[in-house]
């Protein structure tokens, strides 16, 4: 087959830009062929370049003394977590695939970040998702959330790592363009990490796993543009997961990293050989050459542009020890994979690619590469038109109803409150019997390390409607939250991974969103001393219709010091324990979810949050966790002070009467605003005196509201009375009532 | 000398590791990994056939394992009354091996279920139970796609009747009943033994319930009753 000639125009076809075009030819010295020009259009897609992002992604604070590698410098930043070991933990999106193939797409993406892990040598013990959706009434809507779930579940199961938490939300906005982001976390010794580079001419180059395979070419170019009606004519871009070959892939490859004898070994993910290659040769300052004959494939007749764009999954490339390569090969075919020398480190600064006695490509690693040649843009921002509107927005000239009863049942029932139970149930959430909080009842997933005192508390947090509402408050508030709810679990927030969901990066409005939001971000790192390990960038998240509302998910990673003392959960514990609010004025209404299922709003200005107030609360809650005078621990967030006041009754099977005379006049803003820095904790009546003078030293304020009571009904003042249980059939079965209307799930 | 365990590890087992860890660190047992291609099981006191996905289970859960070169070493150590524990995928394994009658089906709502199940202990005539008194409820977790334990009429009243069935599902309270038998099993089947009662396949998971840290320690129970036999014998 004859390459076709490449022209501007074709390039054009590729993603590229005329600009990006002439920059090629730069760094080339003459007009790139076909197979050079896909390299180029794959390694420079927003996916893999950043381009439009790292900018500002660099004003993200990255650095701090629990970091043992930094953002940017691996797969994933590296934290100390004492006793000689180190966690790896990252997300990422797999968006666009999950839009037009929600089982594979969510499938992959679960693999896809797992091997971003173990490539470093890290072994995964915990993974988490975080999913938004469409309206839930939608039939479409509920057939990708069935196969979403069904992708991870089917994937994360067999693979073996626990499912210990996460987020599914459902808004109108994200119709037609799901999020679905994956994080995994992982633990390693300091001393067995491995490195994602290529040095030492003559070292060899062996590719293992999977067969190469036409799937998924291109995957990364999908991922970086609109999703249009022409979306789903390319379905074929999306890759085809095989969690038993990722799960040998892992258990080989820690051996291997055990065993000694690597230089560097890269997984392979968007962009497939291209990036692998291109990533651990500039990383190394090293040339390489690959054979492509040599790669064992799935199909007779693949070109070099298909060999070298394929995204088949379940692969890795290594950089063997020059005469140890029988070793690696040796582990690998134990566990039944392929692992072949494809090539060696060369000198000089090219990648080239062979086949067929012809060389295919010819190019220098660094102009391929995020922070070497690829282009980096700084985009036009324009504040957008809407948000003063909302902003300005008079709730209280809305005739707010006066049956809280009423409203409290709505808002349990209201899927985004509603317990998640039918899908984490699906999910393994308890393999490797490290698990102490899984999804569900804990503020955060929690699972104990072995052969250690500690444990991890991990959690996924963005509210987007508050991002929507004010992006600079919403970006600090998607960390503050998270980091709240780590600590109501007993840890202290230690650093965050995140995933930048946002629209079209080339609309100025968007692009201003983005940089506030990640300013946002970047405010509440300092604060709370969390640096960014590493993440990843989802533009161009929007249906025909809209952009989704900007979504920056973070991950966070919490370290629970004392595991069996200092873990913390959220429901009633005993009959007359004392509760209290602690924390900020419960102020306004902006982006609730009362707003929202009462009135169909997303209005108003995000929950106001005082950064400077939130880090003292949430230290104060830590150190009287720590020191046992609370037993149980609950974030305020969506749904307000009656949601989670409802839920540390129904966790427990425990009601409690309660008065919230002494926290204000305006109870609607009392019971379902969403103000951020709040949280309600119990305490044995015999520390009541400890925990409050503990407060008072602290300077934090507080309101005891009543006691927990054997009766199986919450009672607040004469607003609320109801029962446990009618309350918890609707909250625990929401969900799955509406995704038994399975007859009119369509495709 | 003190037993030795064996665990057996096939490509895409998953809860090897958890029970090693169950057996070597919670109960102190000398423990050790088997590979599939190995078939040496003379210092073997006892054989774990562990949870997981075994060559991905893309087939039907544990049809393929039986034909690893291990299996024939395990249905003579068992054929010489040597004790089997099949958990989960192992439960299924020894299915498909013949080791034990019936067949597993997918769950009747076709969809993988995790979650803390109750189980009735049915007999304590099994060197698994003999410390469980009968109709004694244990808190032991369950996750599998295909736990829908099935056999034909024949065959349940021979289990019936030779007292082969050892764990069912139950509630909280002990009662079995059909809302507790959340995988649609026959006669709220969990786990069942063989007629010369030293092969034990269940589908909930005992080593994932060996510390309260973790959310239940009543798989202990299991362990003990086994090691309790092993120190006799």
């Amino acid at each position: 087959m004859k390459e076709p000639d490449v022209t501007l125009e074709l390039a054009k076809d590729h993603g590229l830009t005329e600009e990006e075009f002439e920059m090629i030819k730069d760094y080339l010295g003459r007009t790139p062929n076909f197979t050079e020009l896909g390299v180029y259009s794959v390694m420079w897609s927003e996916h893999c370049s950043y381009k439009n992002s790292i900018l500002e992604i660099k004003k993200l604070p990255n650095e701090g003394p629990q970091m043992l590698v930094g953002a940017g410098e691996e797969n994933a930043g590296l934290v100390d977590i004492g006793d000689g070991l180190g966690c790896v933990f990252k997300v990422e999106s797999h968006n666009h695939p999950s839009a037009i193939e929600p089982y594979e797409g969510a499938a992959t993406g679960v693999g896809g970040i797992h091997r971003d892990i173990f490539t470093m040598g890290a072994r995964p013990v915990a993974s988490l998702n975080s999913l938004r959706f469409g309206d839930m009434d939608m039939p479409r809507v509920r057939f990708l959330l069935d196969g979403v779930v069904r992708g991870i579940a089917d994937y994360g199961n067999s693979f073996g790592v626990p499912m210990v938490g996460g987020e599914i939300y459902f808004d109108e906005k994200y119709e037609g363009n799901p999020l679905v982001n994956a994080m995994s976390v992982g633990i390693v010794k300091e001393d067995q990490t491995a490195s994602a580079i290529a040095e030492g001419v003559g070292n060899p180059v062996i590719i293992v796993g999977s067969d190469t395979g036409r799937d998924g070419i291109h995957g990364a170019t999908f991922a970086s543009e609109e999703i249009s009606e022409e979306s789903e004519d390319k379905r074929p871009s999306v890759q085809v997961g095989d969690p038993f070959a990722e799960k040998l892939l892992l258990e080989a490859t820690l051996e291997v990293i055990k065993n000694g004898g690597i230089v560097g070994i890269q997984d392979m993910g968007a962009a497939g050989i291209s990036c692998s290659s291109s990533e651990m040769s500039a990383k190394g300052n090293a040339g390489m050459r690959l054979d492509l004959d040599k790669v064992p494939t799935r199909e007779e007749g693949m070109s070099a542009y298909e060999i070298l764009l394929s995204e088949s999954q379940e692969r890795m490339l290594v950089v063997a020890e020059e005469g140890r390569e029988q070793e690696i090969i040796d582990i690998y075919e134990k566990w039944d994979l392929n692992a072949v020398v494809i090539g060696e480190v060369v000198k000089g600064e090219n990648v080239t690619y062979h086949k067929d006695g012809e060389v295919k490509a010819d190019i220098p690693a660094d102009s391929l590469v995020l922070g070497g040649g690829a282009p980096q843009y700084k985009r036009e921002a324009t504040k957008p038109e809407y948000l003063d509107e909302v902003q300005s927005f008079d709730i209280n000239s809305l005739d707010h109803p006066g049956n809280h009863n009423e409203i409290v049942k709505q808002l349990l029932g209201s899927p985004n409150i509603a317990s998640k139970r039918w899908a984490f149930e699906q999910y393994d959430t308890m393999v490797r019997t490290n698990t102490v909080n899984g999804p569900g009842a804990s503020d955060s997933g929690v699972v104990r390390i072995k052969g250690t005192k500690k444990g991890l508390a991990v959690k996924t947090d963005c509210n987007g409607r508050y991002v929507y509402l004010n992006p600079r408050k919403g970006g600090q508030i998607a960390v503050a939250e998270a980091a709240r709810n780590v600590v109501c679990s007993g840890a202290k927030p230690m650093a965050i991974t995140n995933c930048l969901n946002f629209g079209n990066p080339y609309k100025p409005e968007v692009y201003w969103t983005f940089k506030e939001a990640l300013a946002g971000m970047g405010d509440a790192c300092r604060m709370f001393n969390t640096p960014v390990t590493g993440g990843n960038v989802s533009f161009y998240n929007e249906n025909p219709e809209m952009a989704i509302f900007p979504t920056p998910v973070i991950g966070m990673l919490g370290l629970v010091e004392d595991i069996e003392n200092h873990r913390m959960t959220p429901e009633f514990k005993n009959e007359s324990d004392v509760i209290y609010y602690v924390g900020a004025l419960r102020k306004g209404l902006g982006g609730s979810e009362y707003l929202r299922e009462i009135f169909d709003l997303t209005t108003g200005d995000a929950p106001d949050i005082d950064l400077e107030f939130e880090a003292r609360l949430q230290s104060s809650l830590l150190d009287a966790i720590q020191n046992q005078y609370v037993n149980a621990a609950h974030d305020i967030s969506d749904g307000g002070l009656a949601t989670t006041l409802t839920e540390m009754a129904m966790f427990a099977g425990k009601g409690a009467d309660v008065s919230v005379a002494d926290l204000g006049e305006n109870k609607h803003e009392i019971l379902y605003s969403e103000a951020q820095s709040g949280v309600v904790v119990t305490s044995e009546a015999k520390k009541k005196g400890q925990l409050e003078s503990h407060l008072n030293n602290q300077d934090v304020p507080f309101v005891e509201l009543g006691t927990v009571t054997n009766e199986r009904s919450l009672n607040v003042d004469d607003l609320v009375s109801l029962s446990i249980d009618e309350m918890y059939d609707i909250y625990d079965n929401v969900i799955e009532r509406a995704m038994k209307q399975k007859d009119d799930v369509v495709a | 000398m003190s037993a030795t365990f064996g665990v057996i590890v096939f490509p895409g087992s998953n809860c090897d590791h958890d029970a090693y860890h169950a057996m070597a660190h919670v109960m102190n047992a000398k423990t050790k990994f088997l590979w599939h291609k190995d078939t040496d099981l003379s210092d073997i006191d006892f054989l774990l056939i562990p949870g997981g996905f075994s060559y991905g289970d893309y087939l039907r859960s544990g049809a393929i394992a039986r034909f690893s070169p291990i299996m024939q070493s395990v249905i003579e150590f068992a054929e010489k009354g040597g004790p089997v524990l099949g958990i989960c995928n192992g439960f299924q394994i020894l299915l498909e091996a013949g080791l034990l009658p019936g067949a597993m089906m997918h769950n009747q709502q076709l969809r993988f279920v995790c979650k803390q199940t109750h189980l009735r202990c049915e007999t304590s005539d099994t060197l698994f139970t003999r410390n469980i008194e009968e109709g004694r409820v244990l808190q032991i977790p369950v996750a599998h796609g295909e736990g829908n334990y099935f056999t034909d009429e024949d065959q349940l009243k021979k289990l019936q009747d030779n007292d082969q069935i050892v764990f069912r599902y139950c509630d909280s309270q002990g009662k079995v009943t059909e809302e507790a038998n959340f995988n649609g099993s026959v006669d709220n089947i969990a786990g069942i033994c063989n007629p010369q009662r030293n092969i034990l396949g269940m589908m909930p998971h005992p080593e994932r319930a060996v510390e309260e840290l973790i959310g239940s320690d009543d798989g202990k129970l299991i362990f003990e009753s086994v090691l309790d036999e092993l120190a006799v014998a």
